[in-house]
């Protein structure tokens, strides 16, 4: 019933992974789809892991659409949406996205402390691209940061990102803006709207 | 009309729906969004209470008083309150008592993952087990009716999953009514647990939890769902979800209520399918029960758990189930003949971790870089400061639960142990069981050295407010607790409270009371650097050419400060670098810098004018 021909999905479920960084919005970004879910009448199923993750640890949302939806869970290898709020976190859970799922990140960096204490290093882009063509390659790189900072707030590079998603679904952007609305402070509006279109132009 | 809620929100629905009017918890991981979210509802009084025993005494004082009532905490909070719970099982309440115990199978946040339902039957209480938010809020609803009509506290059990999954939920907007105001019942036979009078009810709870198990049986929430007669499962809680996923096919037997269990109806269910298993979380809690109930389970044909019944016969013992792993053990077990899960390589790189750390900014640092320069052996306790242990400052040596540090400090001081003990406590942890644990310290005299870690707030869970704070759950001002004096009315003569940012004074402290005898307690108070008005000062300090590589900054552990990419000429180090949309301006690596490579506030100010 989930038909996207361009992306070559066919699924009676739909499954999205969202993974990020604390403070990135993350869970905002997955709040907005299992409301938009809920909306096109879907069943909808959204879990998190968010216990420490304010003190810089990884996020992990496992969002699910469908007539009836029971686990919670994504389980490996069953993705077919990776939305990735930095790149590092991307690749870290590269084997939950289905074979040639879709792979959608913001393309961007934040370095957690076992490399800032070089005790590890951050993998160079090549090494992150050549892993992810080894998945899929229906990949899509986007600098959600970098068109949130010319936007002049870098907080709404999670919105960026889910206006590239809207744009990969060939969704009609209206009911997302709204839902959108409802969940970001009123005079924030308006620059969440700019930078959700600006996210679907770059796809 | 449908309303998206994760567990918790549905948990806090549901007890509103149901009229209750007074709930008084303790935050903990998963349960902490249960009371914050009941606390915006119209007609209700919420309350953080300063540890889970006090506020579940707090519940049944409202529930003895006539009102529905609600308690929450995380599971292990529930040891804390086991007094309490014991008690209310003997004397039963005049209006519904649920209490919910936020389980953590694979120990997301937590220091074990003990399962709760084996409270329920400790202390003959029923526990309901939801599946879903729809499932929590109906269950909670459901939870307050049986409380009064059995005259029995229920334990809501929640798991993690549970508690942090949304899904759509119907709401109604009309509050049940809340009973007036009764009074106050003068019945010390059923409420005054003296001996004698408790020998009295404990036939009456004996009694009642048969009566519950026989109503168990038309309890709504109980249900049999017969699709093919092949596999038979019985589930409750999230693993009703992965048998559903994993067995589309299979009947399921799907138990809201897992103690007292239905004997009949599972005896039947059992007689209609051709082999029956049970899917459940953690201990084999149900599977015990329906095994003692003489009902024959399936018997793994190959690879059976032959440990049974010290673990499960099918399904792991410990952590998290998900739908990947019952297809594995049900396939081991001969049950599933599909793929287990989607065949993807492994990641081939080696990814660093991304742990959590202390934040930039935090309060705690400077005392966690003195005890490490000090190597001086540190008890820890449950909270942020817990993250004193991660490398670099690498320094805390135990942390076992609630209030343990102080106590564990002064057990190795009696043990005779050679070196001076620390022990580390944050404010909230203090007032939780910090305070009995210090006045033992200072009546019987041992070596203790304490630090309150008092950053104004609770912070781990997620800012809530605490007894230190001067407000309440509801945003009402109320008295700040005066810590300083609290020592020193615990006994404690030497006492003293230092910007948590002094780092110099602290180490001259920390040594000056090393070289003296006795207990004594620092305070080391500055707000988390993640509250509202901290936010709005961040001042990020920047290092000059005098940096030269040395390193002594790098060991604070800062996340906003880490090695360039220049080298340092001389020594071919690398230099200190702040990222300066991380730092807050905390000043202590200013402080430890040899060189004064780093600007203070101050002279970033100066430079910038």
């Amino acid at each position: 019933m989930f038909s996207f021909p361009k992306l070559g999905i066919e699924r009676d479920i739909l499954n999205f992974l969202l993974v990020g960084v604390g403070g990135q919005g993350t869970i905002l970004a997955s709040n907005v789809l299992a409301e938009l879910g809920m909306k096109l009448g879907y069943d909808v199923k959204k879990a998190e892991i968010h216990g420490m993750s304010q003190r810089g640890g990884s996020v992990i949302s496992h969002l699910r659409w469908g007539q009836k939806v029971f686990s919670p869970i994504i389980g490996k290898g069953e993705a077919d949406f990776l939305l990735a709020f930095e790149k590092l976190e991307a690749l870290r859970f590269l084997d939950q996205i289905r074979p040639e799922g879709v792979f959608l990140v913001n393309d961007y960096k934040i370095v957690p402390v076992t490399v800032s204490s070089g005790n590890a290093v951050y993998p160079p882009d090549e090494a992150i691209r050549e892993n992810t063509h080894q998945y899929t390659h229906n990949d899509f790189w986007v600098d959600c940061r970098g068109i949130a900072e010319e936007l002049g707030n870098v907080k709404v590079a999670n919105v960026v990102l889910l206006g590239a998603l809207c744009g990969l679904m060939d969704m009609e952007s209206e009911s997302w803006l709204t839902i959108i609305a409802g969940k970001v402070p009123h005079k924030s509006i308006e620059i969440n709207r700019l930078a959700f279109q600006r996210g679907m132009n770059a796809i | 009309m449908k309303r998206l809620l994760s567990g918790n929100e549905a948990v806090a629905r549901g007890a509103w729906e149901a009229g209750c009017s007074v709930a008084s918890g303790y935050p903990g991981t998963p349960s902490t969004e249960i009371m914050e979210t009941f606390a915006l509802y119209p007609n209700v009084y919420a309350e953080w209470a300063p540890n889970e025993k006090v506020g579940l005494d707090a519940a049944i004082g409202a529930a003895y008083a006539g009102k529905r009532s609600l308690s929450t905490m995380k599971h292990v909070g529930l040891n804390v309150a086991a007094d309490a719970f014991f008690y209310v099982a003997m004397t039963g309440i005049e209006a519904g008592l649920v209490i919910v115990s936020a389980d953590d199978p694979s120990m997301h946040s937590s220091q074990n993952e003990q399962d709760n339902r084996q409270f329920a039957k400790f202390a003959r209480i029923p526990c309901l087990d939801p599946a879903d938010s729809q499932d929590a809020k109906d269950l909670t609803i459901a939870a307050y009716d049986l409380s009064e009509q059995f005259d029995t506290p229920v334990l809501l059990r929640m798991t993690t999953r549970v508690c942090h999954t949304s899904s759509p939920v119907e709401v109604f907007e009309q509050q049940a009514s809340v009973p007036e105001q009764k009074k106050y019942p003068r019945n010390p036979l059923k409420y005054v647990m003296i001996p004698a009078n408790a020998r009295r009810r404990h036939p009456v709870i004996e009694t009642r939890i048969a009566d519950i198990s026989e109503f168990a049986e038309t309890f709504a929430y109980n249900r049999v769902e017969y699709r093919g007669k092949d596999l038979g499962i019985i589930s409750s809680g999230v693993a009703y979800q992965y048998a559903r996923e994993v067995f589309p096919d299979a009947s399921v037997l799907k138990l809201g209520m897992v103690y007292p269990l239905p004997k009949k109806m599972i005896a039947e269910f059992a007689k209609n399918v051709k082999n029956l298993i049970v899917l459940e979380e953690l201990d084999p809690f149900v599977e015990d029960q329906v095994r003692a109930m003489g009902v024959k389970l399936y018997q793994s044909p190959g690879k059976a758990k032959q440990n049974y019944p010290l673990t499960k016969s099918i399904f792991p013992i410990f952590g998290e189930l998900n739908p990947a792993i019952v297809r594995q053990f049900a396939k081991e077990a001969g049950l599933y003949s599909g793929e287990v899960g989607l065949e993807t390589p492994p990641i081939s790189l080696e990814l660093p971790a991304r742990p959590p750390s202390l934040c930039p900014g935090c309060p705690h640092r400077s005392s966690f870089y003195v005890l490490s320069k000090l190597k001086i052996p540190v008890n820890g306790d449950i909270g942020c400061y817990t993250l004193g242990v991660a490398p670099p400052l690498s320094v805390i040596d135990t942390c076992g639960c609630m209030g343990a540090s102080i106590g564990v400090a002064h057990g190795a001081a009696i043990a005779g142990d050679t070196e001076r003990h620390v022990a580390v406590v944050g404010d909230s942890t203090f007032f939780h069981s910090g305070i009995p644990a210090l006045i033992n310290v200072a009546y019987n005299r041992s070596n203790v050295i304490t630090i309150i870690m008092d950053n104004r707030v609770t912070g781990m869970t997620g800012h809530q407010e605490n007894p230190g704070t001067g407000k309440t759950l509801q945003n009402v001002a109320t008295v700040s607790l005066d810590i300083e004096q609290m020592v020193k009315a615990c006994g404690i003569e030497k006492v003293l409270t230092v910007e948590a940012f002094e780092v110099d004074l602290i180490e001259k402290t920390l040594k000056s009371w090393m070289k003296e005898d006795g207990p004594a307690v620092l305070i080391t108070r500055e707000p988390c650097a993640l509250l509202p008005d901290q936010r709005k000062q961040y001042i990020p300090l920047e290092v000059t050419d005098q940096c030269n590589g040395c390193t002594v900054c790098f060991r604070i552990g800062c996340p906003a400060i880490s090695k360039s990419e220049i080298l340092d000429l001389k020594y071919n180090r690398p230099l200190a670098l702040i990222n300066a949309s991380l730092c807050t301006g905390c000043e202590i690596c200013a402080q430890v810098c040899p060189r004064d490579a780093i600007l203070f506030k101050s002279q970033v100010l100066a430079k910038s004018k």
